[in-house]
């Protein structure tokens, strides 16, 4: 029988959530690599029990860990993350230039064919590979040294590229997302980079329609239709229909259209999820309810998802790479809060039930789904 | 022979129960022992120091005989009973460097 395993990176370890296809019992392993911070866990998807997990903390820097069976067993793998040339600078928070300098992994990214290449997003902002199963890693400098990097400025997580997406139709496209520089895409496999940002519009930037400079917090693709991209912005849920040459605003009935995650139904290209929260000071759901919210058709029409959710009291965050799909025939949704809960729909999103309720604050949510 | 007390967290990464002990070719220096630690336990790269500078991280203390070691020239010779194995060297998270 198939099943999923949901992959949980938190600030104090790893976790590892097992269930068959009906997804209603539940086996938790971990915490893996107790005490440090895990960003971000994903499995590749060329061979599913190879995983990659970014592991880090204050005292001793960035690891990078391996498990080659299903995240039983892991080894550490190379953590040498070295820009390419002189690194130059970008802006600091006070406007300065400021030297471009690692502080961790944010996000990994397999590749889709191959279980050996696999590609990191660091802070400060910079896209690494590996294709020696992490081993080593090379970066992809050209997204760094792009014309408009040295005006690059952090947002207040960092300046972090986290998010990477490979579009499985046109071999070397790719997209790339940095908080705040906004979104870019490469169609050489990152020899060359151009941002995508027009239509984005922010209104904490001095040209609100400026080509870069965004506070991009989430990029989603249905891998059906990868020509359209989802975001969610600082403020802002967008659409692209052409592979971010230009974005619309797909905001519409949303309570508040600022928010972290975006994710996209494993079946459904047009039904899109996000979880909104109050505002850039009050990262928490409006009137203490968590409410994630569905459109089916592709934006501007939202309905609340709110069965089996708090709806009183609640004031946690979800954060940008904490919910994840599986592809089973009901399509599951899951998203991870900063206090501790993971949430599990079987139904798409028409009802929800807690996995497990007091991890650590959870910092990402992955789904591997297994034959 | 040198004796390298690790903190918990890079005893489990290195997958070692208690001290390290480590055979250092010339002068023991802290550039010395940490050069054949890093060889002996490649998962440490980077842990204690910069890959590449090889300057120490901001959050790892040296100590060792009482004393803080951790400003002082990685190439200055570590205290006589370290080098002779008699006290081990102690590698620290210092106390400011947890998160939340």
């Amino acid at each position: 029988m198939s099943g999923v395993r949901v992959l949980v990176g938190t600030r104090k370890g790893a976790f590892v959530l097992s269930s068959d296809g009906r997804r209603e019992h539940w086996d938790v392993s971990g915490p893996h690599f107790a005490g440090w911070e895990i960003y971000h866990v994903k499995g590749s998807p060329a061979e599913p029990d190879r995983l990659f997990a970014s592991q880090s903390n204050g005292w001793f820097g960035q690891v990078i860990q391996r498990s080659d069976d299903g995240g039983a067993t892991w080894e550490p793998v190379g953590n040498k993350f070295s820009y390419e040339g002189e690194p130059g600078t970008h802006q600091w928070y006070d406007g300065t230039p400021h030297p471009w300098e690692f502080a961790r992994v944010w996000h990994l990214e397999p590749s889709l064919d191959d279980p050996d290449t696999v590609y990191a997003g660091v802070e400060d902002a910079g896209l690494f590979r590996s294709t020696d199963g992490g081993q080593s890693w090379q970066e992809l400098s050209a997204l760094r040294c792009h014309p408009s990097a040295p005006s690059w400025q952090p947002g207040a997580g960092g300046m972090c590229l986290h998010t990477i997406i490979l579009d499985p139709r046109a071999p070397g496209r790719m997209f790339a997302a940095i908080s705040a520089a906004g979104a870019f895409r490469s169609d050489d496999a990152g020899e060359t980079w151009k941002p995508v940002n027009r239509g984005l519009r922010s209104e904490g930037i001095p040209d609100a329609d400026a080509e870069v400079g965004h506070c991009v917090h989430r990029l989603a693709m249905h891998p059906a239709r990868p020509d359209v991209l989802y975001m969610q912005k600082h403020w802002d849920v967008m659409r692209s229909d052409d592979s971010g040459e230009s974005w619309h605003e797909i905001s519409g009935n949303l309570p508040t259209d600022f928010g972290f995650p975006i994710d996209v139904h494993a079946h459904d290209p047009d039904t899109v999820y996000v979880v909104p929260i109050k505002s850039d000071s009050e990262h928490f759901p409006p009137d203490g309810k968590l409410r994630v919210y569905r459109s089916r058709t592709g934006g501007d029409d939202w309905e609340a998802l709110t069965r089996g959710l708090p709806q009183e009291n609640c004031y946690v965050n979800v954060l940008r790479d904490a919910m994840a799909v599986d592809s089973l025939d009901s399509c599951g949704v899951y998203f991870g809060t900063t206090g501790g809960q993971v949430y599990a729909s079987a139904d798409a999103g028409d009802t929800w039930e807690p996995v497990v309720r007091d991890l650590p604050a959870v910092l990402s949510v992955e789904v591997q789904t297994l034959p | 022979m040198i004796r390298v007390v690790l903190p918990a967290h890079l005893r489990t990464l290195a997958r070692v129960d208690s001290e390290v002990k480590l055979d250092v070719e010339g002068p023991a220096t802290q550039r010395a022992v940490l050069d054949a630690l890093e060889a002996g336990y490649p998962m440490l790269r980077g842990t204690i120091r910069d890959q590449a500078t090889h300057q120490r991280r901001a959050f790892i203390r040296l100590y060792a005989c009482q004393e803080d070691l951790s400003n002082e020239s990685p190439d200055a010779p570590l205290p006589e009973a370290v080098a002779a194995g008699v006290e081990p060297l102690l590698v620290i998270g210092a106390m400011a460097g947890g998160s939340a």
